[in-house]
């Protein structure tokens, strides 16, 4: 079967800069396939390579397999695009841009008016359709954005990060209105985020950092090399406690959630973490409440990573 | 072929157009505005100069040279002084700007027959009046002199036939009055055509690049010459209203002449609209936003004006600015149009400006077009 999104050794250089060092990747039909990574990772430049908005210095991207390059115009109509900055005419009204793009996709003036309705129904911006499209909020914007992509049926969808700096509630309804598009119209997902907790709602991630692909796999896998390596800690004074974590052998990393922290510890040592920490603490005065080991987060993974990639830089 | 992807760009560009009101006011006055200033206020025309007369003399032959100046309407002797003194205050105050002396034995010298001399002093600080002035002065006291040698030798009975040997007869063509509104007009067509193709479509396509909707256009079926063209067409409507506004009002308003054939007239607009087109077009590959495209627009308009012949003569310039204008295609448009509005010139009169402007056009759209890609790069 062909796949819906195909990367092969993708390289994009600007003035010297590695932005996309080889990267390639593939997502299948009815995939949501998370793309995180740092910011400057590569990201937005992936998304544009794999839309066709850049020509990679070498390698090639195939939607469908049609090479976004060589074939522009029909793995065109198979994209949907929104770009991580607005990128629709404020001076025109909701509908004014859905039509115009509709257009732009050729498609017939007959058919455009019934299927702005529905997407617009979708996603919930029917009542605005008469509104410029400046004087919308952010989250709706973004809803717009998603509706001109969605404008010609696209079987894949390229979202570069379509919920920065919109509302938790907003980011809710736009996740379902993705999963809802999977479900119901069969279309393949490549959304990049900076959001763990979105980057878990994927069907599997790819972690870019300097515009490599450091790992992917579903969110289980890519997190269960950490299983049993993450331990959470309360207790007080926070501080204290946390500089009696750092100095721990086995311990590689420390985070602060709250009035607790994250312990990330070497392999295969967390019982011996588990039976040495509270002793130290309690000599260095700290009220110790609960030592436990809890399941992995990409967050978990996201900061090991970074921290990785930096130190191999 | 009706290509429906233009017209949808068309469509698109003329609501953004109605909605951006302000443009659309400012390109519609803003040539009014101008061919008023430049048409009437900025006149070379000399008229009514304050002038001092020092008559020391009282004669009846001071009194005749007076009338003399007098008619001629280019000096109004409001101040009669008694002194250089205070001839000099006045010159100096900048109340009068030239004065006359006429000397103590001017009339004696006259009755006698000796040459007399009169003093005309001009004040230089403002060169376009004195040159007017002094010319006006010299020629108006020439022709006083030539009339008192005449009435001299008929007073004394010899034939007056051939009263000097040389005369020169100056005779102005096209412009015989010399209307400052008749050289501005036809140069305002220009300089507003140029104006507005540069600024607004540089303006305009760049504005797409600045805003991000590029992005959205790049993953559509949209080619490059279709988002060029759609893009660029409302504005050549707009442009060549503008011209016909210049034209209406400078042929009913100020009486400018059109003499040619209004074909013509347009047809070498068209070519022109062509050439602004394509610098502004080529602005548009180069600047990445629009306060960009304005600074590189005026780049290119500032040195127009100036160097082509729209405010000042390229025949008085100095010879490098004279070459640097052969690179202006506004300097071959104006010398078309006044040809054509001035002189009733058929386009055997200027084939090689037209040649030079149509290379100039095809040259600067190629290379637009060769640069202008759909992409992000």
């Amino acid at each position: 079967m062909t796949s819906a999104v195909l990367a092969d050794q993708l390289h994009k250089t600007f003035a010297e800069v590695h932005a996309v060092d080889g990267l390639s990747f593939k997502v299948e039909p009815g995939e949501i396939y998370g793309f995180v990574g740092p910011d400057g990772a590569g990201k937005t430049t992936t998304m544009r390579l794999l839309c066709g908005g850049f020509r990679p210095d070498s390698g090639h991207a195939e939607i469908y397999g049609y090479d976004v390059i060589k074939h522009p115009d029909e793995a065109r109509t198979q994209i949907g695009y929104l770009a991580q900055r607005f990128s629709l005419y404020g001076d025109l009204t909701v509908l004014e841009n859905l039509r115009f793009f509709a257009e732009m996709h050729n498609i017939p003036t007959s058919n455009w008016k019934p299927r702005a309705q529905e997407i617009l129904k979708f996603v919930g911006l029917d009542e605005f359709s008469d509104r410029r499209a400046e004087q919308l909020s952010g989250g709706m914007k973004q809803k717009l954005g998603l509706a001109t992509a969605l404008v010609h049926r696209p079987k894949v969808l390229l979202l570069d990060e379509p919920t920065g700096g919109v509302d938790p509630v907003t980011r809710q309804d736009f996740w379902q209105l993705i999963i809802r598009l999977v479900g119901q119209e069969g279309v393949s997902v490549v959304v990049s985020t900076p959001y763990m907790d979105e980057a878990s709602r994927c069907t599997r991630v790819g972690f870019v950092s300097r515009g490599k692909l450091i790992t992917e796999g579903t969110p289980g896998q890519v997190t269960s090399h950490l299983n049993g390596r993450v331990l959470e800690l309360v207790g007080d004074p926070l501080d204290r406690m946390r500089h009696a974590a750092v100095a721990d052998p086995d311990v590689e990393d420390v985070q602060v959630f709250g009035d607790r922290l994250h312990l990330r510890i070497k392999p295969g040592s967390g019982d011996r973490v588990i039976d040495r920490l509270p002793t130290v603490l309690r000599t260095q005065g700290v009220q110790m409440q609960r030592i436990r080991p809890i399941t992995a987060t990409l967050e978990d993974v996201f900061i090991e990573l970074s921290e990785q990639a930096d130190q191999v830089q | 072929m009706f290509n429906s992807r233009l017209w949808s760009i068309m469509r698109k560009e003329i609501i953004q157009m109605t909605r951006d009101r302000r443009t659309v006011i400012i390109s519609i006055i803003q040539p009014i505005l101008m061919l008023f200033l430049l048409g009437s206020a900025a006149t070379n025309n000399v008229r009514n100069v304050p002038a001092v007369l020092f008559d020391q003399d009282h004669s009846q032959a001071a009194r005749d040279l007076l009338d003399a100046y007098r008619a001629a309407d280019y000096f109004t002797f409001s101040y009669q002084v008694q002194s250089v003194q205070e001839m000099r205050q006045l010159i100096e105050s900048g109340e009068a700007k030239a004065a006359l002396i006429i000397p103590p034995d001017y009339g004696q010298r006259i009755a006698s027959g000796e040459p007399a001399q009169v003093e005309f002093v001009i004040d230089g600080s403002d060169a376009t009046l004195a040159s007017t002035a002094l010319s006006a002065a010299t020629l108006i006291g020439q022709a006083k002199s030539t009339a008192v040698v005449r009435a001299s030798l008929e007073s004394h009975g010899q034939s007056v036939a051939s009263s000097s040997p040389i005369e020169v007869r100056t005779q102005v063509w096209y412009n015989p009055d010399m209307v400052q509104a008749f050289f501005m007009v036809p140069g305002l067509m220009g300089t507003i055509l140029l104006q507005l193709t540069v600024t607004l479509t540089a303006a305009s396509i760049v504005r797409e690049r600045e805003r991000g909707t590029i992005e959205q256009l790049i993953i559509t079926p949209l080619r490059s010459w279709e988002l060029m063209i759609g893009k660029i067409t409302p504005y050549i409507f707009l442009a060549f209203f503008d011209m016909l506004e210049v034209l209406v009002i400078g042929t009913l308003v100020f009486h400018v002449p059109m003499n040619g054939s209004l074909g013509l007239l347009l047809l070498m607009s068209a070519l022109f609209l062509g050439t602004g087109l394509g610098i502004g077009l080529f602005i548009s590959t180069v600047a990445k936003t629009q306060q960009e495209a304005q600074v590189l627009g005026m780049l290119i308009q500032l040195p127009s004006m100036f160097l082509a012949g729209f405010l000042f003569p390229i025949a008085a310039m100095p010879p490098f600015l004279q070459a640097l204008s052969y690179l202006m295609p506004l300097r071959y448009f104006l010398i078309i149009v006044r040809g054509i509005m001035l002189k009733g010139a058929g386009i055997e009169a200027f084939s090689g400006d037209v040649l030079a402007l149509a290379i100039f056009c095809v040259a600067i759209v190629a290379l637009a077009v060769s640069r202008f890609h759909k992409t992000l790069d």
